[in-house]
């Protein structure tokens, strides 16, 4: 039984009762005194040349303070790309410039062109309604393959084509899996599409930039989930402004899914804005603004192909994926389809030649980055939802053939790159069946299909690489940012702590979790714990929190200073207790010497510590606060199995998820509470991805899912109760914590379940139906099933 | 500039408005209770639900002129003045239905309601409530079992946490 408040307590959040009173802090409850309101005019056509914009009638209207347009930013740099891949040829990406408004070219709708600056929200809008523009309207480019034709409209003029790069992965393995191919008993193919979604967390962004006069710094509020990424990226790439001038602030915020990772215009429009008037700027996104200016998610076309000799072993997988960058490239969109998909495309099985391709293009379409899982679905999806289709093509039980591929040895070095340190998969497969009564399916479809339903058992696997990453690693593969997490643990004279971290919580429960490991490691009340983040004045230069990697690398920076804390207090101990160092022990908030009765209390070191009479000042500084930065090793690999049922309505297409079981095996958990919480989140996505969620353009490049009439999120009644299990621990190897991360699983291991679910319900209902793409409609099965 | 007067959490206020400002917004801007939080712009997200004599409503989809006169409740009022959760939020709490907390004010008013109107729903009567709040972090498990719990159901067979 863990301690209450320590590692593996359900412990309640202390971040709840915040939230739950209105008391939360988010940036929108910001306003500065003298604060004026930004609203940026946006493109309504999806790609066209600006001859004009005309701002003298918008001047002129009440409460306008100025307008600003692209020309304002033509000397400032553009919104920066934080990873360069480099092509099949050895070539750099093809990297456009990504301008703060738009000047010369708008290229998607949403693109901002100007920006009107006014004493109240409504009159900014208002005037943004009275500048006149004038589009040459060009043809714009939204299908991947069509772009990269010959003579399509170009994206980018000063680029030879919109193709962004052509990435071949392991370029030197390609000729053989090309002989693995040849020589194949069986070859599955199978052509889908990842569909393209919008992260939606339910708080929109917010900035509101300020600048004080008197010190001349910049101060930045932001919806981020990184604000030292950002006030570096912002600070040394657009606006020219150092660190120690800059500050960059993300309070509460309110879900991010990835999108909040990225660096966007508006952020470094309100920070540049604010010092050219002199006043406090800030902008509210709109929803439907989101829509189109939040970083799209997905968006992948790939055909994927698995060779099985005549035992049905996995002996090779090739793919050819088409990967939308949008119109500019995002943060970090380079590294989506490739570092983070190619390198995952093993999964859980030993195929010992893997080669992936991606094409990675320019569209006329709102900018593709990071959405939760980034990469890691793409390639789940394909690979599981091969592997079930080679399984009906065959005649196998899928669990089979997964189990009969699985990865038993570890470390196991996969042919794409990585090295898995540690899993078992039959293990969680194990668990799997258990947890989601496979025994009771048969009775259950029977009992379905009495009511006139096909029902439908899916199952996957997946494998994750979360902890993102070794510096070194990424840097060789094109980041250009170290990937290591830092913190400063501040232990009190009275003994109390504060943490300040470079992760960021948004909905993670951080406050919560991170206490928790303190109280274990010193033996004192989680309530003695405070957890700071979000604010680059009082943070140490941290990465942030996206890739599950806030408690695997956060967590281990936490870790490793708070041993420094106590290595030293040990020192201040041993001199109080006139002992030896080495004889001195730590348990339940206590130093004692070993073997004698003697002990002080936490709280008579630290005063110790800060009151230093009696004290080894020779030998010792004063005061008790350290701070470590850690780098992780390898990246961690959380797996796991999932199953999904659905009731299919053969009268309507309706699919309905009748039940879902995850089994994950995500390393040491720290609060199950809040580890089940991300996995029914993430479920919640992956379902909404599966059956409901769909970006659309139309092919002039007009975005048809403009706003919550359209694009359909998952409500309540779309999900069910879900079961969830991660006894299943096979500890990271090589973080302090044992941790691997479990932010991002329930969304990559989710959507393959249920497609498999639905496709398996249709086939027992005698239709010869191999695949039907995402989002699975009513109106998308019922037409499957019409032939 | 009009004014308008109501009542909110018990106190008589009032205010100077544009006959296009919204509830939310006089709620939030003009009397600084920024738990009531505005999460889309088509009165489909539910963040912004508060009771407006007695009845669940989204602030986003009502002017501000329209509520002259009237009793509005927000988030700020639910727990007790010593600090005691409401016992709909204490479930919300105790069952971990929320995370990032932005949709928690519109979840906890729309829970409420429902409970007012019917004190021991279903699960599918629960689900089908909670149509016009959306939440994107907790996958609803949680949401729907804390108000389940809220009505003093038993929700220990409901899968683990």
């Amino acid at each position: 039984m863990p301690k209450d408040g320590g590692i593996g307590a359900s412990t309640r959040r202390r971040e709840d009762v915040r939230f739950l009173t209105g008391n939360g802090h988010y940036t929108d409850d910001i306003n500065l005194r003298g604060q004026a309101y930004v609203h940026f005019l946006r493109s309504d056509v999806a790609h066209g040349r600006l001859r004009s914009v005309d701002t003298s009638a918008a001047e002129a209207m009440p409460g306008v303070l100025r307008i600003f347009t692209g020309k304002d930013f033509e000397a400032v740099g553009g919104v920066p790309c934080g990873w360069q891949v480099t092509d099949r040829f050895g070539q750099p990406m093809q990297e456009p410039k990504h301008p703060v408004l738009a000047h010369g070219k708008v290229r998607h709708v949403g693109d901002p062109i100007a920006a009107v600056v006014a004493e109240t929200r409504e009159q900014a809008r208002d005037a943004a309604e009275a500048i006149e523009l004038d589009i040459e309207e060009l043809p714009a480019v939204v299908d991947m393959k069509a772009a990269l034709k010959d003579g399509a409209p170009k994206v980018h003029d000063e680029l030879t084509s919109n193709l962004c790069y052509d990435w071949g992965f392991v370029e030197e393995n390609k000729s053989a899996v090309d002989e693995a191919f040849a020589k194949a008993a069986h070859v599955t193919t199978l052509e889908l599409v990842n569909n393209r979604l919008i992260a939606n967390p339910m708080e929109p962004r917010v900035a509101v930039g300020d600048y004080n006069r008197s010190t001349g710094d910049s101060t930045l509020y932001t919806t981020s989930q990184n604000p030292h990424v950002i006030r570096l990226l912002m600070g040394a790439f657009v606006l020219g402004i150092p660190e120690h001038k800059l500050r960059v602030v993300a309070p509460d915020v309110g879900g991010g899914f990835g999108s909040k990772i990225f660096h966007y215009a508006e952020e470094a429009f309100c920070t540049f804005a604010a010092k050219a008037l002199n006043r406090p700027v800030k902008w509210t996104s709109s929803r439907s603004e989101a829509f189109m200016s939040d970083a799209h998610g997905r968006d992948h076309v790939t055909k994927i192909e698995l060779a099985l000799d005549k035992d049905n072993n996995f002996t090779a997988i090739r793919t050819e994926t088409y990967a939308n960058m949008g119109a500019y490239l995002s943060t970090f969109a380079p590294s989506v389809p490739t570092w983070l998909h190619g390198t995952l495309m093993a999964g859980n099985y030993k195929t010992p030649h893997i080669y992936v391709n991606v094409k990675a293009v320019f569209t006329n379409t709102v900018p593709v980055d990071a959405y939760r899982g980034a990469g890691r679905p793409e390639a789940t999806y394909q690979l599981e939802r091969v592997i079930d289709k080679a399984a009906h093509e065959l005649g196998v039980d899928p669990i089979a053939l997964r189990r009969q591929n699985f990865i038993t040895e570890f470390p196991y070095a996969t042919p794409v790159a990585v090295e898995y340190d540690t899993g078992d998969y039959h293990a969680t497969m194990d668990k799997l069946e258990e947890i989601a009564d496979l025994k009771g399916f048969a009775a259950r479809r029977k009992e379905s299909e009495a009511r006139g339903r096909l029902r439908g058992l899916g199952i996957n696997c997946y494998i994750e690489a979360c902890g993102i990453a070794p510096s070194n690693l990424v840097g060789q593969l094109g980041a250009r940012a170290g990937l290591y997490e830092s913190a400063t643990v501040r232990v009190n004279a009275t003994g109390g702590l504060v943490v300040m971290t470079g992760s960021h919580s948004h909905g993670q429960g951080h406050e919560t979790s991170f206490a928790q490991v303190i109280s274990e490691m010193i033996g004192i009340d989680a309530d003695m714990v405070e957890i700071v983040h979000g604010d680059t004045a009082n943070t140490p230069m941290g990465m942030g929190t996206y890739g599950s990697r806030s408690l695997a690398v956060g967590g281990s920076a936490m870790v490793r200073a708070t041993e420094k804390i106590i290595n030293k207090a040990k020192k201040i101990a041993a001199h109080l207790m006139e002992a030896a160092e080495g004889d001195i022990e730590l348990k339940d908030g206590r130093f004692s010497v070993a073997g004698t009765d003697k002990s002080v209390a936490w709280g008579d070191v630290t005063l110790a510590a800060y009151v230093p009479h009696n004290y080894p000042l020779a030998d010792l500084e004063p005061g008790l606060e350290e701070t470590a930065f850690y780098d992780p090793a390898n990246f961690t690999y959380p797996a796991g199995a999932y199953a999904c049922e659905v009731e299919v309505d053969p009268d309507t297409g309706r699919v309905t998820i009748e039940r879902f079981a995850a089994a994950d095996d995500f390393g040491n958990v720290v609060n199950p509470m809040i580890v089940s919480g991300q996995v029914h989140g993430g479920i919640g996505q992956g379902i909404g991805q599966a059956l409901l969620e769909a970006c659309a353009y139309d092919e002039n490049g007009q975005l048809l899912t403009g706003s919550y009439m359209d694009y359909a999120m998952p409500r309540a009644a779309d999900v069910p109760f879900y079961r969830v299990d991660h006894s299943c621990q096979t500890p990271c190897t090589h973080n302090p914590l044992g941790v691997k991360g479990c932010g991002e699983a329930g969304a990559i291991g989710s959507p393959p379940a249920v497609v498999n679910a639905v496709i398996d319900a249709l086939q027992s209902g005698g239709h010869d139906i191999a695949h039907i793409d995402m989002p699975l409609s009513p109106s998308r099965v019922w037409q499957a099933m019409q032939g | 500039m009009p004014e308008v007067t109501m009542t909110v959490n018990g106190k008589h206020v009032k205010g100077q408005i544009e006959g296009r400002t919204l509830l939310v917004d006089f709620i939030r801007e003009n009397l600084g209770l920024t738990g009531t939080h505005v999460g889309c712009d088509t009165s489909q997200c539910g963040a912004c639900v508060v009771h407006v004599d007695g009845k669940a409503v989204k602030a986003c989809t009502m002017f501000a002129a329209e509520a002259e006169g009237a009793e509005v409740r927000t988030i700020e009022s639910m727990a007790e003045p010593d600090g005691t959760l409401h016992p709909i939020q204490a479930a919300f709490r105790e069952h971990h239905g929320l995370q990032c907390g932005f949709c928690t004010p519109g979840m906890v008013m729309s829970a409420a309601a429902l409970l007012a109107e019917n004190p021991t729903p279903t699960e599918a009567e629960i689900r089908d409530y909670l149509e016009g709040n959306i939440c994107r972090c907790t996958g609803y498990h949680n949401i729907v079992k804390a108000i389940l719990a809220a009505s003093g159901q038993d929700v220990s067979r409901i899968a683990a946490e």
